[in-house]
């Protein structure tokens, strides 16, 4: 059995005498599909913002693991260098540069895989004018698996609600990442906009061989989508496991539904 | 007719309030050998009648502008077709500029008109224009830290000192000539400017212009106070012009010989801002500026890069700093007030943030307009003020908003069509 991309152990994070993440735990395989669900400020966030270096867990373990790799414990790592590890995020409120075009917000994604500096950018040499051009190259390519290639020059804050979405994924996987973590992919989508982009995350795990973590409320995308689901409540992890399993618990339905006395 | 009265009463107010303002300047002067202090009344009549027509043309203005394009005055139809003939000239201005050719001829014509003017003009126009090529190289270097990166810089003026005082005091002290003290005078602003950074790399927008605006006066202040090293308010005397292969030169060739330095080294800047502008580091830039969560989030180090931006914005500051002192042979603290940061900082507002020529158009005019409009001199911050208030209003995006390079896929055309299949896959 590999080695999981994703491994959390008890992780936990407090604001004040707030505790937003209790004792979690959760693993993600390669090439696995992982849901995060739970009503609004049940941690998924915080969660999303310890293992991506936005926020420095009070306690546990988050590791990382390249397929084929070392396990990295990201602890107290920046940002960046996590998303030059390979994780790369999208935002639950969309968090694109605005004044800058489609084809460069991608750009702005191969930067860590990227190295011209101040000295290139000046005498602009030949290996520099390569570069530039296989990361202009790369980030058209991607734009046209997301099907955003028509927009290519326009200024990303003018581009529809759905395609600025579709945008944000776009730019993360330019970071040439191994997991991929949307926070809250379908929200504001339409019914239709919903099922394209659940085709479009299955076809791009495939092609970019990638795993999936994500927030989501829509559960009609969550149930025919993910691999396995986890469950929060209160910063806690309340259940885990194949999105039937989860559905049918009785704790998984309280927290939902509220607590009643069906069945 | 309640509406009429209304504006009429408006614009009354408005210029009652003006002659009010201005009474102070325009209208008392100090008559020194009656000893008395003359009240000018026609000059404040002219002032009344001058704004009350200017706020009435105002307000009309607006009120068609807010109208839109549904209106139907009688001047509907002409003012319509001015703004459509500005705005073909804008496109055709534009559609020229991104014509590799017309650049370089308009490029080549003023550089020529540039390298002559020693020769042909009189050392009074050497001397302003040496200046204001100065002015565009601090603009320019002040651009990339707040037009390019965001980082709201007001203590500017503190690595021009930097600079200049480096120059000053290693030829004091040590006697290093010009050719020595550029590079250091640049490395050591530079220096400075890491030294700014990092402390304020967690800070942003209002914070960080408090920050920068102390680092500023405590330079100031230092140079000021420290009368040992530097002279204090006496400032730095005799420094030498640079020196070319050992060849004296008399006071006008000498003049001559900073002015090319100058302009050359404004042309270096020019190219080199406008390279790092668009680059890869120019991409982090603008990331940062636009979002610093989601730019490090997409792995960029905002670290790395705020630092770069404070040491390659403030390196241009010291290397202009050198070619002042060697210009001037003397440097005082007084020539390095907040006045001169909020100037180069204007220069970069007016002229468009991040945007390159807009920024040397900027720079030109608020350095050489002062000297050739000496009879208005009195009234310059007046002017100066209200110039900035018209352009927050009608511009505010400067004067030659920041023009950006297109990357360009292959096998794209221009208009976003893919030309062929492949659009590239790498």
């Amino acid at each position: 059995m590999s080695e999981p991309v994703l491994k959390v152990r008890s992780l936990s994070r407090n604001f004040g005498g707030l505790r937003a993440l209790n004792d979690v735990d959760l693993d993600i395989m390669p090439g696995e599909i992982v849901a995060l669900i739970g009503p609004n400020g049940a941690g998924k966030t915080t969660f999303f913002n310890c293992v991506t270096g936005i926020y420095v867990p009070t306690e546990g373990e988050v590791t990382a693991c390249r397929p084929g790799g070392q396990p990295v414990r990201l602890n107290g790592m920046k940002p960046f260098r996590i998303t030059g590890l390979g994780l790369a995020r999208t935002f639950q409120n969309i968090r694109l540069f605005p004044s800058m075009t489609v084809l460069e917000n991608v750009m702005v994604g191969r930067h860590c895989r990227t190295h011209a500096g101040i000295l290139g950018a000046i005498a602009r040499d030949s290996s520099t004018r390569r570069e530039e051009q296989e990361s202009v190259d790369r980030a058209y390519a991607l734009l046209d698996d997301l099907h955003l290639a028509a927009y290519w020059n326009e200024e990303a804050s003018n581009l529809p609600y759905g395609a600025q979405r579709r945008l944000e994924i776009a730019r993360a996987l330019a970071t040439d990442p191994f997991l991929l973590l949307l926070d809250e992919p379908a929200a504001g989508m339409n019914p239709q906009e919903t099922l394209e982009l659940k085709d479009l995350v299955l076809d791009l795990r495939d092609r970019f061989h990638l795993a999936v973590l994500l927030i989501e409320h829509d559960m009609g995308m969550v149930m025919s989508l993910s691999d396995r689901v986890y469950v929060m409540e209160y910063g806690s992890r309340i259940a885990a496991g194949t999105p039937e399993q989860v559905s049918r618990n009785p704790e998984v339905i309280r927290a939902y539904l509220g607590e009643t006395d069906h069945a | 007719m309640n509406a009429v009265m209304k504006t009429l009463l408006r614009a009354v107010m408005i210029s009652v309030w003006f002659m009010a303002l201005t009474f102070p300047v325009l209208s008392l002067k100090v008559n020194a050998t009656k000893r008395t202090v003359d009240v000018l009344w026609e000059r404040a009549a002219g002032m009344g009648l001058a704004m009350f027509a200017l706020s009435l043309l105002w307000m009309w203005y607006f009120r068609h502008k807010e109208r839109g394009r549904g209106d139907s005055g009688p001047l509907a139809s002409v003012r319509a077709g001015m703004g459509r003939g500005w705005h073909a000239l804008l496109r055709r201005l534009d559609s020229l500029g991104r014509r590799r050719g017309v650049t370089g001829l308009c490029a080549g014509v003023l550089l020529a008109a540039a390298v002559f003017l020693p020769v042909a003009g009189s050392m009074y126009q050497t001397t302003i224009f040496a200046n204001a090529f100065l002015y565009v190289m601090l603009a320019l270097g002040l651009n990339i830290a707040v037009g390019i990166a965001g980082q709201l810089v007001l203590g500017y003026a503190a690595f021009y000192a930097i600079g200049a005082y480096t120059y000053g005091l290693l030829n004091q002290y040590f006697g290093l000539g010009f050719w020595v003290c550029l590079p250091v005078g640049g490395c050591l602003a530079a220096v400075a400017g890491l030294l700014l950074g990092f402390p304020v790399l967690r800070l942003q927008g209002d914070y960080l212009a408090i920050v920068t605006l102390g680092f500023g006066e405590i330079v100031r202040l230092l140079l000021n106070n420290w009368m040992d090293i530097t002279g204090g308010s006496q400032g730095v005397a005799n420094i030498p012009r640079p020196s070319l292969f050992g060849i004296t030169l008399s006071s006008d060739q000498s003049m001559a010989y900073v002015y090319y330095l100058t302009l050359a080294a404004m042309i270096v800047t020019i190219v080199v801002v406008a390279r790092i502008k668009d680059s890869r580091v120019g991409l982090a830039l603008r990331a940062l500026r636009d979002d610093e969560i989601a730019s490090e989030a997409m792995g960029i180090d905002l670290r790395m890069v705020k630092l770069q931006a404070f040491a390659l914005g403030s390196c241009w500051a010291g290397f202009a700093g050198v070619l002042l002192a060697a210009r001037i042979n003397f440097i005082s603290p007084p020539s390095f007030t907040f006045m001169e940061s909020a100037m180069i900082l204007s220069m970069v507002v007016l002229g468009g943030m991040g945007s390159i020529s807009g920024v040397v158009v900027a720079a030109l005019v608020l350095t050489l307009a002062p000297e050739y409009l000496r009879a208005l001199s009195a009234y310059r911050m007046l002017v100066f003020g209200a110039l900035m208030v018209l352009m927050m209003i009608f511009r505010p995006q400067g004067l030659i908003p920041s023009r950006k390079r297109i990357y360009h896929p292959r096998g794209v055309s221009a208009d976003g069509a893919a030309t062929s299949a492949q659009g590239g896959r790498a």
